[in-house]
Formats: C-alpha cells, sequence, structure tokens
C-alpha cells in the first residue's frame, strides 16, 4: 500500500480516537465549574458530590487525552515532515503557544480539581476548576486555529511560498484569527458542551431509573436535561455560521457537502442522499431552496457548484456528503430529545416518564459519532489538500518513512487505542457505578 | 536582536525546556521504573503513584512544549529527527502512552493492577533509556543528505557512543527518581530509596565523567569552553553532594543535588552540541544547525516575547500546585 495513504489512515486513527477525550474533557470542565458554583452559591452537599464524581471521571479522560494527544504533535515530524518543514514559521508557534498559555494550565490545575478536594480551601478549589475550564478551552482554541489555519491559511505571503516552498510569516494576527477560526471554535466548543450535556444527563438518567443515589442523581439529571435542551440549539446557530463560511471560503468542500455539481439559484438541501459523482448526479430527500435559504436568507441565493472547480481538486464527494449529513441528523434528533426532556422537567413528569429515562443512557454515544463524522466531513473534505490550496497532502508526507515502517505503528496504534478504548470504557463504567458513593479523590500527601 | 542572536537564545530556550523536562518528568519516569524495588506492598505501590499523581502531567507538559518550541524554533531540525528516528519515536510514544494511563487505570481497574504496575515500569524504563539515546544520535552526529534527510536506519542509532548517553540519562533519571521517593515518603520506602541510591549514584558519577571525558574526545573539544567548564564544575560538585546528602539521609539536599547535577550535564551537551542541532557523521558540512534549521526573524522575535511572558507565570503556578501537594505522601484514597 501507498505511504501516503497508510499516513492518512494513521493520522486519521490517532486523531479520531484522541478527540473524544478532549471532547469529553472541555465539557465535563464546564460542568464542574456549573455544580462547584452552585454548590458555593446554595452550599448544598449535592452539588459537591457531583463534582467529585465528575472529577473523578476527568482524571480518566484527562489522562487518556492527553497520553494520545502526544501522538499528534510528533505526528507533524513523524509522518508529515515535508509539511512541518513548509509550514514552521507558523504552525510551529501554534502548538509552541498552546504549550505555553494553555496546556500547562489545564495540565497543573487538574491535578488540584481530581486530587486536591482534602487540601485546598473552598475558594481555591473553585479558582482551579475555573483555571482547568479556561485552560482545556484555551487548548482546544489553539489546536482549533493550527486546524483552521490549514483549511484557510493567512497571514503569509503566498507570492514567497510559491518561489521557495516555505511559508514565511508575515502576520501572526491574521494566521491566528484568519477566517475559519471563529466559526470552527465555536462549532467544536460546542460540540464538547452538548457531548458532556448528553453524558451527564444519560448517567443521571440511569442513576434516576434505578432508583439510586436519590436527590444527588434527580439533581445532576435536572441541570444535565437542561444542558441538553440548550446546546443542541446553540450547536444549529454554530453549525449555521460555520456552513455558511466553508460556502464562501471552501467552495469546493461546501459544494461537495451537498452534493452540488452545477453553480445554480435555489439549491435545495438535502436531508439524506446518495451522490453518484460520475454521472454528476445527486438523489434523496431534500427541501427545495433550502440551501440557499439558509445562506443569506434568499430563497434564489447563487451557490457555486462543483463543475466550477477542476475534479482533482474534489474530495470524495459522496463520501463527506453522508458523514456531513449523518452529523446534522444527530443534531436535529438531539434538539428533539433535548427539548422534549426539558419540556418533562416543566410538566414535572421526567423523573416519572421512565421510558424516556431508559432512552437517555443510550444517547450518550450519538454526539461522538456525530462530532467524528462532522470531522471527517471537515477534514475528508479539505483534501486533496493539506493547506488549502496551496500544498497538496501527498507533498506532505516525510520521505524517509516507508510504508512498511508506517504499517508497523499503524497496526500498533490500532492495537493499542482498542485495548485503551476497552479499558477506558470498562474503568468509566466502574466509576459511574460507584457514583456519589467513594469518597472524594484525595491525594493526603 | 539579529536573527543570529535569536536563533542563539532559542537553542538556549528548548535545551532550557528539555533539561526542565528531564528533572521535572525525571523523577516520576525514575520512580516508574523503580516502583516494583521501591514498593513491595500494594499500600507502599499506592503511596508511590500518590507521591506523583497531581503532579506528573503538568511535567509532562514540559515535553510537549519543547517539541512545540522546536518545532516553532527550528523546524527542520524537529522534522529530520521525527520521521528519520521513526521506529525509535513510536517506541518512545508507545512507551509514554502506557506509563501515563497504567497510573490511573490501576487504581480504577484493581483486578488488572499487577499489569498496570508493569506496564508503568516498562514504559516509564524506556522512555528514559530512549530519550538519551536519541539525544545521544543527535549530538554524536548521523548521516544526513543534502536535503536534510536521515538516511540512517533504526540500528544506526544503536552506536556505542548514543548508547552512553542513554544510560548516563537513565542513571540520572533513576537517581532523580529514587531520591523524590526518599523526600516524599517515610519508613522503609525511604529507606529503600536510599539503599537503591548507594549504588545508583557511584555508577551515575562514574558514567557522569566518562561522559564528560568522552564528549571531549569524539564529539567536540571544548575543555576550554566556560560553559562546559561550569558544567563539569557543577555536576562533579552537585553528584559529590548528592552522595553526602544521601549518607546523611538529607532528602531534600539529596534531591536538589540530583536536580543540579542534571543541569551540569545538560550544559555539557549544549557546550559540546552548539551550533549544531543534528550533526551530520557524514560530512560536516551537511549539518543542521541553527543557522540552517530556525524560522523567520519575525517569528523567532514573537516566540520570544511568548516564552518571556509566559513561562514565568507557568514557573509560579506550577510552583503553587507544588506547594499544595508539599510534604510526605501517604495515601491515594478514590
Amino acid at each position: 500500500m501507498d505511504a501516503v495513504i497508510l499516513a492518512r489512515i494513521q493520522f486519521a486513527l490517532t486523531i479520531g480516537f484522541h478527540f473524544l477525550f478532549p471532547a469529553m474533557t472541555l465539557g465535563t470542565g464546564l460542568i464542574i465549574l456549573i455544580s462547584e458554583t452552585i454548590y458555593i452559591i446554595k452550599k448544598d452537599e449535592d452539588y459537591k458530590r457531583i463534582t467529585d464524581f465528575l472529577a473523578r471521571l476527568l482524571g480518566v479522560i484527562f489522562v487518556v487525552g492527553a497520553a494520545s494527544g502526544i501522538t499528534m504533535e510528533f505526528s507533524f515530524g513523524n509522518n508529515w515532515s515535508q509539511y512541518a518543514r513548509a509550514v514552521g514559521d507558523i504552525f510551529g508557534p501554534i502548538l509552541a503557544v498552546e504549550g505555553v498559555v494553555a496546556f500547562f494550565l489545564e495540565s497543573v490545575f487538574i491535578g488540584v480539581l481530581v486530587f486536591g478536594r482534602g487540601r485546598v480551601s473552598k475558594g481555591l478549589y473553585w479558582i482551579s476548576a475555573l483555571l482547568v475550564f479556561l485552560g482545556s478551552h484555551l487548548s482546544g482554541f489553539w489546536i482549533i486555529v493550527a486546524n483552521s489555519w490549514m483549511q484557510t491559511p493567512a497571514g503569509f505571503d503566498p507570492a514567497i511560498y510559491a518561489q521557495t516552498g516555505k511559508i514565511v510569516l508575515s502576520d501572526f494576527g491574521a494566521a491566528v484569527f484568519n477566517p475559519s477560526t471563529l466559526p470552527r471554535f465555536m462549532h467544536t466548543i460546542m460540540a464538547s458542551w452538548m457531548t458532556c450535556s448528553i453524558m451527564v444527563t444519560g448517567i443521571g438518567a440511569y442513576y434516576v431509573l434505578i432508583g439510586k443515589f436519590g436527590d444527588t442523581a434527580k439533581k445532576m439529571l435536572k441541570f444535565g436535561i437542561i444542558l441538553f435542551a440548550i446546546t443542541p440549539l446553540l450547536q444549529l446557530v454554530t453549525g449555521h455560521i460555520h456552513a455558511v463560511q466553508v460556502l464562501n471560503t471552501q467552495p469546493v468542500k461546501g459544494a461537495a457537502l451537498e452534493g452540488l455539481f452545477e453553480t445554480k439559484s435555489g439549491v435545495p438541501i438535502y436531508g439524506a442522499g446518495w451522490v453518484d459523482v460520475n454521472n454528476k448526479k445527486t438523489t434523496g430527500i431534500a427541501i427545495p431552496d433550502g440551501l440557499s435559504f439558509l445562506y443569506n436568507f434568499h430563497l434564489d441565493s447563487t451557490i457555486k457548484g462543483l463543475n466550477e472547480f477542476p475534479k482533482e481538486n474534489w474530495p470524495n464527494v459522496n463520501f463527506i456528503f453522508q458523514t456531513y449529513h449523518l452529523m446534522v441528523a444527530i443534531g436535529i434528533l438531539s434538539i428533539g430529545v433535548g427539548l422534549f426532556g426539558a419540556w418533562l422537567l416543566y410538566r414535572k413528569k421526567l423523573y416519572e416518564t421512565k421510558w424516556f429515562l431508559f432512552l437517555l443512557p443510550f444517547m450518550i454515544p450519538l454526539p461522538h459519532i456525530a462530532h467524528e463524522s462532522g470531522w471527517i466531513s471537515a477534514e475528508v473534505g479539505r483534501q486533496p489538500w493539506i493547506i488549502y490550496n496551496m500544498m497538496r497532502t501527498h507533498d506532505a508526507a516525510s520521505v524517509v518513512v516507508g510504508a512498511g515502517q508506517i504499517l508497523f505503528s499503524l497496526i500498533m496504534f490500532a492495537a493499542i487505542y482498542t485495548m485503551l478504548a476497552v479499558i477506558f470504557l470498562s474503568v468509566a463504567m466502574k466509576i459511574i457505578k460507584k457514583g456519589f458513593d467513594s469518597p472524594a479523590a484525595e491525594a493526603k500527601i | 536582536m539579529t536573527l543570529a542572536n535569536l536563533q542563539e537564545l532559542w537553542f538556549a530556550l528548548v535545551c532550557v525546556l528539555f533539561a526542565g523536562y528531564s528533572i521535572l518528568d525525571g523523577f516520576d519516569l525514575g520512580l516508574g521504573a523503580l516502583l516494583p524495588l521501591l514498593g513491595k506492598k500494594k499500600e507502599e505501590k499506592d503511596i508511590l503513584i500518590a507521591s506523583i499523581g497531581p503532579v506528573w502531567d503538568g511535567n509532562e507538559v514540559w515535553l510537549i512544549t519543547g517539541g512545540g518550541a522546536l518545532f516553532a524554533a527550528f523546524p527542520q531540525a524537529y522534522a529530520t529527527a521525527f520521521s528519520g528516528f521513526y521506529i525509535a519515536m513510536m517506541l518512545v510514544l508507545f512507551s509514554l502512552i502506557f506509563r501515563a494511563v497504567s497510573m490511573e487505570f490501576r487504581s480504577h481497574d484493581t483486578a488488572r493492577a499487577g499489569f498496570w504496575e508493569a506496564s508503568f515500569t516498562t514504559g516509564s524504563f524506556f522512555a528514559a533509556l530512549l530519550f538519551g539515546v536519541a539525544l545521544g544520535n543527535v549530538v554524536f552526529g548521523v548521516p544526513l543528505d543534502s536535503k536534510m534527510e536521515y538516511t540512517g536506519d533504526f540500528f544506526t542509532l544503536l552506536r556505542p557512543m548514543p548508547l552512553l548517553f542513554g544510560v548516563t540519562g537513565l542513571a540520572a533519571v533513576l537517581a532523580q527518581g529514587a531520591s523524590y521517593a526518599a523526600m516524599k515518603t517515610e519508613n522503609k520506602i525511604r529507606e529503600r530509596a536510599f539503599g537503591l541510591l548507594e549504588t545508583i549514584l557511584p555508577f551515575y558519577f562514574v558514567l557522569a565523567l566518562l561522559y564528560m571525558a568522552l564528549v571531549n574526545i569524539f564529539i567536540k573539544n571544548v575543555m576550554t569552553s566556560p560553559l562546559f567548564i561550569a558544567g563539569a564544575v557543577i555536576s562533579i560538585a552537585a553528584l559529590t553532594a548528592a552522595m553526602y546528602a544521601r549518607e546523611k539521609q538529607k532528602e531534600r539536599i539529596l534531591f536538589a543535588s540530583t536536580s543540579t547535577a542534571l543541569l551540569g550535564l545538560w550544559a555539557i551537551t549544549a557546550a559540546a552540541h552548539y551550533p549544531n542541532l543534528i550533526k551530520a557523521s557524514n560530512d560536516a558540512a551537511l549539518s543542521i544547525t541553527t543557522g540552517n534549521a530556525s524560522t523567520s526573524l519575525h517569528t523567532l522575535t514573537l516566540m520570544s516575547w511568548i516564552a518571556i511572558i509566559g513561562m514565568p507565570v507557568v514557573l509560579a503556578y506550577t510552583i503553587f500546585v507544588y506547594s499544595i501537594f508539599k510534604g510526605k505522601a501517604k495515601a491515594l484514597k478514590y
């Protein structure tokens, strides 16, 4: 097999695995901060128990995320060294800044959050929760900057790149706040908040259903369901902003996501469908004029189709059409379930509606599937470019690393990550089964 | 500042980040590698792991930031080493992944605690050894072509001189781990730590002396370089102090001494290595240096401001959090 294809599979596998954990870290950080704030204001011990339970869970989530994250930083040198040689001027500082201003903060204070309950004052514990929240979100911000720069590169002179093959920094602010950074950041953060809202709701529902942990479980379920009602709606807004930005700045990807070949006005939006790339035909269930309307709220707005661009610059159209629509479908489903839950809560029927409580834990994997398939759409949609419209992916791979070496590492990663996933799930289930019972994780050091 | 000044500054800063990593993550790697020798009973191992539990992840960020700084300041060196030493780098990664998750999994997945302890120890041991071997290779030199690409294979990396770097680094890390354990524990574990150091420190001392001599013979004659002289004096004095502190059972002085000795070794290495980042063993002209591997003046200036403002803040809150967890480790409850 081709070394570049193997390197791409390895990157997809390792980043796909890694992302599951930061997605859980950021949202859990938010929920811990909310819960600890309520605890301090209301002096209600139940919220302290919720914080401590989530901190235990976060301890395990964070460790797997950090361990699999080192792989990602190394990978640009390991597998994409020609890319690293070309982009050190901009991409290097972004990763370095992430370490200095964000990951240190998160990693140092997570120690206090997970082990420090018995050693620090309430105030300092709350500040640690705040700093973990800030550190993890800042860390997410810089990683999103790195990705967004590959999607919509800025802050350098393309003429110099064309001549020398090296990106030379001219404006760091422009590179950081490139056209896709903020839409992508909001959409990714909200994905994480949504993931964890659904996680906390699912766990709370499980406790209430089996009649465990009384009021503590009900309180967790209650604020879980409130967040579950809000976050998917907010995600619809950020998703919309992000989609419009993609249509504007990466029109090839934008057209591919909806399987649009011909430039036209009144473009439909698909709920589900199939793209036949050879015959340039997309069939499925669609809302007429939907995409045009969502683009700028005019039913007849014109959107560029794939035919405007040379076929060698197209991504795998049907593949990202499917992953994109899977993400959207899960998003819409989540809005419905979340709002229904909030309605039950409002009608004071939530804790008695057994079938709904039974359903909620099964929602937990869905946002993960959604954000994974969303990322696949974003990243496969960027192909064949590693830097959109600048550098092709096959020019970016390490030249000295052969297919055999990558096959070896790929098999190892697949085996190790499968094992980590299995152990993580069993450990997480153990922590969930113990619930609020066990004492705060305290390092009496 | 001129570009040349900044390149020199960033050579120093990358060294400082990796030195910081070796001292801080060094003690938790060393403690991991020595776990079965330091702790016999489950409760003892609990205490040992509790002693690093809240701080090891912050320590590891020094590596991540060091790697990021290398990428940002000298992307050509980062690209050559990480792609050229591919299999070795993968082994480092797998070791780091295993040791990181083992600590947390061990306390929850109690049925397989033995497996996680073994994986923690093995991962820590190999990571500690391989870092030194990797450093040894870039300092001693590896074959490079005119496009800065590595032309050797996996076994090129296992020559005697780089292996000496590996063994010296391992001794340093084991000394860090044992002296940290002595500082954070009491009674039997503390006595075992002192006992292990009775063996480790003389080995370490001899390896350090050998290292100083062979660096001058096989890498570069830096006998008159002030940085080398300072590094040699510091590491010899610190290792002597460490042996004395072990004798007198003064664990805090002991840990300070082994940490200082490691700084001295980094100074020696920097003196012999500068201005190379990766020395070409086949033709000195092909070496990857601070001059031909760096990013632009603009990027290095930006990075300098970030480091000057950011790192003191990082150091301040790191020290603060260490002070929260100061004193002897007792137990870790979940």
